[in-house]
C-alpha cells in the first residue's frame, strides 16, 4: 500500500471511531436514564429513607475475610447494567478503532504519527480511551465517567477532522528530536489521564450539589436529576485524587524532557515560549490542586474546581495556544 | 471517614487551622513569628502557586522584550495609549517583572520555610516506632474480623510474624498489650521532602545561568570562522555577572553548509534538513577537530553549546573599476524575506574612484522565468537551482564616515544617484554605465546563523529536575499507612482477631493490602493447627 492510501484508511478508521462513539454515548445516557442510574437513585432514596445515618464510605465491598462493618448501601436493587455494558463494549471497540487509526497514519507518515495538532489531538484521544478503558478493567467503578469521557472524546476528534486535519507529511527538521518523541508520548498520555481526573471532578460537582440539596431537602432542577444518578462525591474525589496524582509525576516529566530537546533545538531549555508558559501554568494549577487536597478548608469543592480549572490551562495551552499565540511551537497546520 | 481518624495521621497544622488568621496581640517580634507562620502555611503556598500561575499569563499576551524586541516596538508604535502603561506595569517583561520576582521569591522563602523544618523533624523523626493501637478498629477505614480457636498470644504472635514479614516497622509490644502496631510507606515523606527541596535548587540553578551566562548570534558564511570574542557577535545578550574572561577561548571554522528542502509532496519547500560541516579548536594552539553541527544537534566546547538556528544565502561579488582593477571581493549575507528563501542586502563599495558605489541587491535562489512587476523579483524554491540577483546600482556619498553606525542590511541613499537596474545569473558581468567599471556575481555561498549559548547553572537545574522527578513520583506512589492487629476474647470465650488498615492519602491499594496481611495471618493460622 502506498502512503497515501494509509493514510486513508486512518481517516476512515478516524470516522469509524466517531461513529463508536456516537453510539456509545447513547449507550451511556440511556444507562443514566434507566440502567444503573436509575438505580443509584433508588438505592439513594431508599437510604435516606432508612436511618442508616453512616457516611456514603465503602461503596464497594472487599471482603474476603468476613467483613465487620457491612458496606453502607447493602440495599441495592439487582442493576439492570445492560446499557452501561454496551456502552463499554462499544468504548473497547472505539479504542481499538482509534489505535489502528494512529497505527496506520505512522505508516503512512513513516515515523510515530504526532508531528502536527491533527496528529497529537487523534494519538491524545486514543490514550484517553485505552487508558479509561483499561482502568475499567481494574475497577468497574470507573465505568462510570463513561458519559462525560465519551462526550469530550467525540468532541475533541469533531475538532481534530474539521479544523485541524492536515496531510500527512514530513516534520520540519526541528522536531526531528527522540526527545520530542519521549516528550509528546509523556505530555499525551499525562494529558489523557488529567482529563480523566478533572472529568470526573466536573461530575463531582453535580453529585455533591445534589448531595447537599437532598440532606437540606430541597426537591431537585435539572441538574439534582444528573446528580442523582451519579457515584456518590466521594467515590468521584477519589478517582480525581488518583488520575491526577498519577498523572502529575508524568506530566511533569514532560515539560522537563521538552526543556531538554528546546535546549538542544534552540539553545534554552526554558524561554517563556506561550506553549512553556502554558504547560507551566498547567503544572502549577495541577500542583495547587494536589495541595488543595491536604489543606484544611479546601478539600472537595475548591479542589475540584482547581481541578476544572487546570483542564482549562491545559486545553488552552493545547489549542489556545496554537490558535493565538505566536511562538516557537509552530508545527504543520494550525 | 471520621474525622478525628484523620487526624490521628495528619496532626492538624497548627498554622492552618481558622482561629490564627487574626493576629494575637504578640508586639513586635510576636507580630513577624506570626506573619512568618502564615507565609509558611499550606494556604499562602495554595495562593502564592495560583498566583504565579495567574502572573505567568500575562507573558504568553503581550510580546516579550527577551525573545521579539521587533514586536514590542511594533506593539508600542500601534498602541500609542496602553502601550506605554503596559510597559510600566512591566509586561513586555514580565519574567524579569519585579511583581513575578516577588511572587516566586515569596513562594521559595514559603517553601523553605515550610520544607526545612519538616526535614528536621522528619530526620528525628526516622527511627520513631508507630503509636499504639486507636481502641475502636472497626472505625477504621479497612477493618476485617474473624474469630479462633486457641490462645490469644498465640494469635498475637503470629500476626506479629507476618506484619514483619511484611516489611512494617513494628511497635515494640508493651506489656500485657493485645494489639500490634505496625506502619510502613515511609518513602512517602521522603520523596515528597526531596520533591520540594529540588524545587529550591532548581532556582538557584536558574538563577545561577541567568547570571553568569551569556548567548550571542553569529553569521558565518560557508569557508570562513568565527573566534569566540566579543567583537565577533552580531548580537550579544550577556548576564548581569557575566564578564568578558568567561569566553571559553574557542574557535572554528564552517567547512561546508548544507540546507535541503523537500522536492515534492504537500509540504514542498518546507526545510527537511541542516547541515553544517565545522573544524573548531577549544583554544588557539589546540588541535583541530572537525564536526557536524545539525538543528537538534549543537556543538558542545568548553561549557559553551553552538547551534544552527537558521540559514539563509550569501551571494559571491567581484566589482572592478574603470581600470579593471578588483576594489571589492567577497560573499555578503542576505536576509531571507520569505519561505522560499527570496533574500535581500546591499553592497557597499567605499573605495572606488570616481564616486562610492552601492548595490541593492536581491536574491533568487531559484529564478523565475519572468520577474512580475506587481511583486518584484520572487524565488519559486529554496534551494539554489537556478539562482540569480536583481541589482539596483547607485552611485555617490555612502555616508559611512557620518560616524553614525549603519545597519550593513541598508543603504542610504540621500547622497547618492541611481545608476540603473540589471540581473545577473551566475558568472555574469553588468559593465556599469559611465566608465564606472563593472560588478560580477561570482555565485552563491550558504550562511549559517548560529547562536552560541553559554548556562553554566543548567547542570545544577538538570539535577534538580531529576531528583524532583524521583522525589515527587516516590511522594505520589507510595503510601504512608497503618496497619493494626487486636486479639480479644469474645462472649463465646474464642478469640477475635481484627485487623485493620489506615493510608494517610486516599489510595485503593489499601484494601488489598489488609486483605493480604489477614489472609496471611488465616493461612499461618491453618499451617499451625496442621504442625499441632
Ligand atoms: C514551588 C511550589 C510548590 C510546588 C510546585 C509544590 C508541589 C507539591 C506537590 C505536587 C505535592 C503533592 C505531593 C503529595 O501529595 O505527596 C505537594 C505536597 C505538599 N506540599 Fe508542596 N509545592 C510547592 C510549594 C510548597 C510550599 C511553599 C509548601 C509549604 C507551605 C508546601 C508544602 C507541601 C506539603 C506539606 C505537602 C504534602 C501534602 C500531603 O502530605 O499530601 N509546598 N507539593
Amino acid at each position: 500500500m502506498t502512503s497515501e492510501s494509509w493514510a486513508h484508511l486512518s481517516n476512515g478508521l478516524v470516522y469509524s471511531t466517531i461513529i463508536v462513539l456516537a453510539v456509545a454515548l447513547f449507550a451511556f445516557a440511556l444507562d443514566l436514564a434507566v440502567g444503573s442510574g436509575r438505580r443509584r437513585l433508588q438505592s439513594r432514596q431508599q437510604r435516606r429513607s432508612s436511618s442508616h445515618g453512616a457516611v456514603a464510605h465503602g461503596a464497594e465491598s472487599h471482603g474476603s475475610v468476613a467483613v465487620a462493618n457491612p458496606p453502607v448501601n447493602t440495599g441495592e436493587l439487582p442493576a439492570d447494567e445492560r446499557w452501561a455494558r454496551v456502552g463499554v463494549s462499544l468504548s473497547v471497540l472505539a479504542a481499538v478503532l482509534i489505535s489502528l487509526a494512529v497505527l496506520t497514519r505512522g505508516i503512512s507518515a513513516e515515523r510515530p504519527p504526532w508531528g502536527n495538532m491533527y496528529e497529537f489531538t487523534v494519538t491524545g484521544v486514543a490514550a484517553l480511551l485505552v487508558i479509561w478503558v483499561a482502568m475499567i478493567g481494574r475497577r468497574k467503578e470507573w465505568r462510570d465517567l463513561g458519559i462525560i469521557v465519551v462526550l469530550f472524546s467525540l468532541l475533541l476528534l469533531g475538532v481534530a477532522v474539521l479544523v485541524l486535519y492536515t496531510e500527512s507529511a514530513e516534520l520540519v527538521p526541528a522536531l526531528k528530536s527522540y526527545w520530542l518523541w519521549i516528550h509528546v508520548t509523556a505530555a499525551i498520555i499525562s494529558s489523557a489521564v488529567f482529563t480523566v481526573g478533572s472529568l470526573a471532578s466536573v461530575l463531582y460537582l453535580i453529585s455533591e450539589r445534589t448531595e447537599r440539596r437532598v440532606a437540606a431537602g430541597e426537591r431537585g432542577g435539572m441538574w439534582d436529576a444528573v446528580g442523582v444518578r451519579l457515584p456518590s462525591s466521594t467515590a468521584l474525589d477519589r478517582v480525581a485524587y488518583q488520575t491526577i496524582a498519577f498523572a502529575f509525576p508524568l506530566w511533569f516529566f514532560a515539560v522537563v524532557a521538552g526543556a531538554i530537546w528546546a535546549e538542544d533545538a534552540w539553545g534554552r531549555y526554558w524561554g517563556w515560549d506561550p506553549k512553556e508558559t502554558w504547560s507551566f501554568v498547567t503544572l502549577v494549577i495541577y500542583a495547587a490542586y494536589l495541595h488543595a487536597r491536604s489543606t484544611a478548608g479546601w478539600r472537595g469543592r475548591p479542589a475540584a474546581i482547581i481541578a476544572i480549572i487546570g483542564l482549562a490551562a491545559f486545553l488552552f495551552s493545547y489549542f489556545g495556544v496554537n490558535i493565538f499565540f505566536v511562538g516557537f511551537h509552530s508545527y504543520g497546520g494550525v | 471517614m471520621p474525622s478525628d481518624v484523620i487526624d490521628q495521621l495528619n496532626p492538624p497544622d497548627p498554622v492552618v487551622s481558622d482561629k490564627n488568621v487574626t493576629p494575637p496581640r504578640l508586639g513586635f517580634l510576636g507580630g513577624l513569628r506570626w506573619m512568618w507562620r502564615q507565609l509558611t502555611s499550606m494556604r499562602t503556598a495554595l495562593i502564592l502557586l495560583f498566583l504565579l500561575a495567574l502572573a505567568a499569563i500575562p507573558g504568553s499576551v503581550f510580546p516579550q522584550r527577551g525573545t521579539s524586541p521587533l514586536r514590542v516596538a511594533e506593539y508600542l508604535q500601534d498602541h500609542t495609549t496602553i502601550g506605554p502603561w503596559l510597559d510600566r506595569l512591566n509586561l513586555f517583561d514580565v519574567y524579569a517583572a519585579p511583581w513575578f520576582a516577588a511572587i516566586y521569591l515569596l513562594l521559595m522563602v514559603s517553601l523553605a520555610g515550610c520544607i526545612v523544618p519538616r526535614c528536621f523533624q522528619y530526620a528525628r523523626n526516622v527511627r520513631s516506632v508507630p503509636p499504639a493501637a486507636p481502641r475502636n478498629l472497626a472505625r477504621m477505614p479497612e477493618h476485617r474480623s474473624w474469630t479462633v480457636d486457641g490462645s490469644a498470644s498465640v494469635a498475637l504472635d503470629r500476626a506479629e510474624r507476618v506484619i514483619r514479614s511484611q516489611r512494617f516497622r513494628v511497635r515494640p509490644r508493651d506489656e500485657g498489650a493485645h494489639a500490634v502496631s505496625a506502619e510502613r510507606g515511609y518513602l512517602h515523606e521522603i520523596g515528597n521532602l526531596l520533591f520540594h527541596v529540588s524545587l529550591l535548587v532548581l532556582l538557584v540553578g536558574v538563577a545561577w545561568g541567568a547570571w553568569f551566562g551569556y548567548r550571542g548570534n553569529v553569521v558565518v558564511v560557508e569557508g570562513e570562522g568565527f573566534a569566540n570574542t566579543l567583537t565577533q557577535y552580531d548580537d550579544f545578550s550577556p548576564g548581569r555577572g557575566f564578564s568578558p574572561s568567561l569566553l571559553a577561548p574557542f574557535s572554528f571554522t564552517l567547512d561546508d553548509f548544507e540546507a535541503t528542502f523537500l522536492q515534492e509532496g504537500p509540504r514542498r519547500g518546507q526545510p527537511d534538513s541542516f547541515t553544517a560541516e565545522m573544524t573548531y579548536r577549544t583554544s588557539a594552539d589546540a588541535e583541530p577537530t572537525t564536526t557536524t553541527v545539525e538543528v537538534n544537534h549543537p556543538l558542545g566546547v568548553d561549557g559553551a553549546k553552538v547551534f544552527l538556528i537558521g540559514s539563509g544565502y550569501a551571494p559571491m561579488f567581484t566589482v572592478r573599476d574603470g581600470d579593471g582593477d578588483v576594489v571589492y571581493s567577497g560573499a555578503v549575507p542576505a536576509l531571507p524575506q520569505d519561505a522560499s528563501f527570496t533574500s535581500t542586502t546591499v553592497v557597499k563599495v567605499p573605495d572606488v574612484q570616481p564616486e562610492q558605489l552601492g548595490f541593492n541587491v536581491t536574491v533568487a535562489p531559484t529564478a523565475p522565468e519572468r520577474v512580475s512587476p506587481a511583486t518584484g523579483p520572487k524565488s519559486l524554491f529554496p534551494e539554489a537551482d537556478n539562482p540569480r540577483v536583481y541589482l539596483g546600482a547607485w552611485a555617490g556619498d555612502l555616508g559611512l564616515d557620518t560616524g553614525i553606525p549603519q545597519n550593513v542590511y541598508q543603504l542610504d541613499t540621500s547622497d547618492m544617484k541611481q545608476l540603473g537596474r540589471q540581473d545577473l545569473a551566475v558568472g555574469e558581468t553588468w559593465q556599469l554605465p559611465g566608465d564606472r567599471g563593472s560588478i560580477t556575481f561570482d555565485g552563491l555561498a550558504e550562511f549559517a546563523n548560529l547562536q552560541v549559548a553559554s548556562d553554566p547553572g543548567r547542570w545544577v537545574a538538570l539535577w534538580a529536575v531529576g531528583a524532583g522527578l524521583i522525589g515527587i513520583t516516590l511522594s505520589l506512589l507510595v503510601h504512608r499507612r497503618r496497619v493494626w492487629v487486636r486479639v480479644s476474647r469474645n462472649e463465646e470465650g474464642r478469640t477475635l482477631v481484627e485487623v485493620a488498615g489506615l493510608s494517610q492519602t486516599e489510595w485503593s491499594g489499601l484494601a488489598n493490602e489488609v486483605d493480604a496481611v489477614a489472609a496471611q495471618i488465616q493461612s499461618d493460622q491453618e499451617d499451625d493447627k496442621e504442625h499441632m
